[in-house]
């Protein structure tokens, strides 16, 4: 089944007829992706790739009926962005800029947790995509295949190599979350999980992380207890220096705190599966579903 | 983004924190005027690097004259302190703060304040242990470190501030005292877009009132785009030379200690690379994230950092095009390759759409480009490669 889209999503495009929103809009069309329409305050009454354009997400929901929203719009406008999404009734919102400030993040959250029942995806991501469903951000549609095999990211390009591993193994993805890597993101890997263990359609889970806080130790104690599915994880970084933003906001070891070896050790302790090696996401995967008799 | 110590001291000042007095010296003769200025019998001169551990490497010395006070300065201005938190060539000193004498004190706190992750929360974390590094306290006594989280609908409260004022053993005036300090840095760390504050120590003076005797912060890069004034005292010298070339053409480059040059699409992927490369025996010399578009321009501003390392003896290019076509790629790389005349081997490996029209054209380029397959096919080649030089 799949979590969060799939091929009855209804999503809306806020920053739509800028660059990057026009771009992605087209691709995910092309997809099969249900984008109905999309946002750019002043150029509502127009129309954008046969679509309609809205002056507001009110407006926009109301005339649509849309479920979901992609954000585009540049990074000093994501907070804004959010919170009229939220306030026009979207239950998704999948935030794809990256730059966005911690602290709007930290409002961001805390406004979307007080509403309850709506998803935060990113920022700083390249988005969620079911395959043969719905395609919700930047990632390449053809490298994917409907499977049964969850991934959860921090990464945009790491996870591609988890796809297309995954893809050629013969297994699929049910749904790719990417949770961007920002410090405070919407989605953490523990709501991936969660949402996994309770997908039908997902087998087993591949988990990637990165340097940079305690996510993925939280997330190991988590699916110690909680999941039950097999699980293969990666964490990227180890040759990383202390002290320094390796890209993403979140990639940083800081106070000798959220090092590669200290995630590996979590998982060992969880007793997750995990693989050193980015090219052996696939392979772990398969040898672990065999040791399972699943494969 | 990091500020000095006494950029951050008078940031916080501007926030009612009490901070320990001190002038900024460019110079000898500033520095015997700073002593004078501030006219006790003693005061202290600090090296204002963008590093911890000052102390211990001679950046932070306790004069008694003008003369030694010019002395110190010129010991330390102009030269490389190297700190443990340093690399090996240490941060340049530019600049001295000349900063009043005011040991002993009856007391050493810490007090500071990060966005905590897991909470989502800006959290305090205080200490009757300060003068010493945090990180210790919090390995070996856990106990002594008291956190409050901040909730951002009413910000923090003054009665959270009593709470841990109380906890420090404070007493009387300095209650109040420690409410203002607490709630103004609060202010600060909301109003700046703060990642790290910390004050470290936070001293108790003879007479028992409060003082920053040094004062950290680090800000939120993400956030330099609403704070011109703050992101008008970034001090470019402390950076990485080679980092900072990078940002103006919005790479992102960290020098590593490796000589195995690495251009790679997305930081996850990059970061892999260079552990790939490390699983393999070879050492990264460098992350680099080249980013969402791997045009001919991008890709010769790449190769120029990475080559500026005269320790880079080859070349790893893994680039997983999304959208961008692989041919496309992979003759920008050979333009790139001509243009900045590159003579280290360069192995590539592309994957996405035309991925194999994309290698086709580096074999066939007639320069030292090998094509790789794979992400273990790419990183063995490029450590081979190093290996038969």
């Amino acid at each position: 089944m799949s979590v969060l889209v799939n091929k009855n999503t209804k999503v809306l495009v806020q920053g739509f007829t800028g660059k990057n929103g026009t771009f992605h809009s087209e691709q995910a069309i092309a997809y099969g992706t249900q984008v109905v329409g999309g946002v750019t305050p002043g150029k509502g009454g127009s129309t954008h790739l046969n679509l309609p354009v809205f002056n507001t997400m009110k407006e926009a929901v109301r005339e649509t009926q849309a479920d979901a929203s992609v954000i585009y719009v540049p990074a000093p406008f994501v907070l804004d962005s959010i919170v009229e999404a939220v306030d026009a009734g979207i239950k998704l919102i999948v935030t794809i800029t990256e730059g966005v400030p911690t602290l709007d993040m930290l409002k961001a959250k805390r406004y979307i947790e007080q509403t309850g029942g709506v998803r935060l995806i990113g920022p700083n991501c390249p988005g969620i995509i079911t395959p043969g469903e719905c395609k919700i951000g930047i990632m390449p549609g053809h490298i994917h295949q409907p499977g049964k095999i969850g991934i959860v990211s921090r990464s945009g390009t790491l996870t591609y190599e988890a796809v297309a591993q995954t893809t050629a193994a013969g297994l699929g993805q049910s749904t790719c979350i990417g949770i961007g890597g920002d410090p405070i993101p919407g989605t953490s890997h523990i709501d991936a999980l969660e949402l996994f263990q309770n997908d039908p359609q997902t087998e087993a889970i591949i988990m990637i992380g990165e340097i940079g806080g305690t996510a993925e130790e939280e997330a190991a104690e988590y699916a110690k207890a909680h999941v039950t599915k097999p699980i293969v994880g990666y964490i990227a970084g180890v040759t990383a220096p202390k002290g320094k933003r390796m890209g993403h906001a979140g990639a940083i070891i800081s106070g000798g705190k959220g090092t590669a070896e200290e995630k590996f050790a979590a998982f060992e302790k969880a007793g997750i599966r995990y693989t050193r090696s980015p090219a052996e996401l696939g392979s772990t995967m398969v040898a672990l579903l065999k040791e399972k008799g699943m494969l | 983004m990091n500020l000095h110590e006494y950029q951050a001291k008078e940031l916080l000042a501007k926030y009612g924190l009490p901070v320990q007095q001190g002038i900024l010296a460019t110079n000898g003769e500033e520095a015997a005027a700073a002593f004078d200025q501030m006219g006790g019998k003693f005061a202290v001169i600090k090296a204002q690097v963008h590093a911890g551990g000052r102390g211990k490497a001679g950046g932070v010395k306790v004069v008694k004259s003008r003369e030694e006070a010019a002395d110190v300065a010129n010991g330390l201005i102009g030269k490389n302190l190297i700190t443990y938190q340093t690399d090996a060539n240490g941060q340049p000193v530019n600049s001295v703060l000349v900063c009043e004498d005011m040991y002993p004190v009856q007391r050493e706190l810490y007090l500071g304040a990060v966005v905590d992750r897991s909470s989502r929360r800006v959290t305090f974390m205080a200490s009757t242990e300060g003068g010493v590094e945090i990180e210790e306290v919090a390995h070996n006594t856990p106990e002594k470190i008291l956190k409050v989280t901040v909730d951002p609908l009413v910000g923090l409260l003054p009665f959270q501030a009593r709470d841990v004022a109380f906890a420090l053993g404070l007493e009387g005036k300095q209650i109040n005292e420690f409410v203002k300090l607490m709630t103004g840095a609060y202010q600060a760390f909301v109003e700046n877009d703060f990642a790290l504050f910390e004050i470290n120590p936070l001293a108790i003076r003879g007479d028992g009132s409060l003082a920053c005797v040094d004062a950290k912060i680090g800000i939120d890069s993400n956030a330099l785009y609403r704070l011109p004034a703050v992101a008008a005292l970034r001090d470019k010298s402390q950076e990485n030379e080679r980092e900072l070339k990078a940002s103006e053409f919005d790479l992102n480059y960290v020098a590593l200690e490796g000589n195995i040059g690495c251009m790679v699409n997305g930081a996850g992927l990059a970061m892999a690379t260079m552990d790939i490369i490390k699983l393999k025996g070879g050492q990264p010399a460098n992350f680099l994230d080249v980013g969402g578009g791997a045009t001919k321009e991008r890709v010769i501003e790449a190769f120029k950092l990475i080559l500026a390392d005269p320790s880079v003896k080859g070349v790893l290019i893994n680039i997983f095009g999304g959208i961008v076509r692989c041919d496309m790629i992979a003759e920008a790389i050979i333009a790139a390759v001509k243009e900045v005349n590159v003579t280290v081997p360069v192995v590539v490996r592309l994957e996405g759409n035309n991925a194999e029209l994309g290698a086709k054209l580096l074999d066939e380029s007639g320069l030292q480009l090998i094509s790789a397959q794979g992400l273990n096919d790419a990183a063995e080649k490029i450590v081979a490669q190093l290996a038969a030089v």
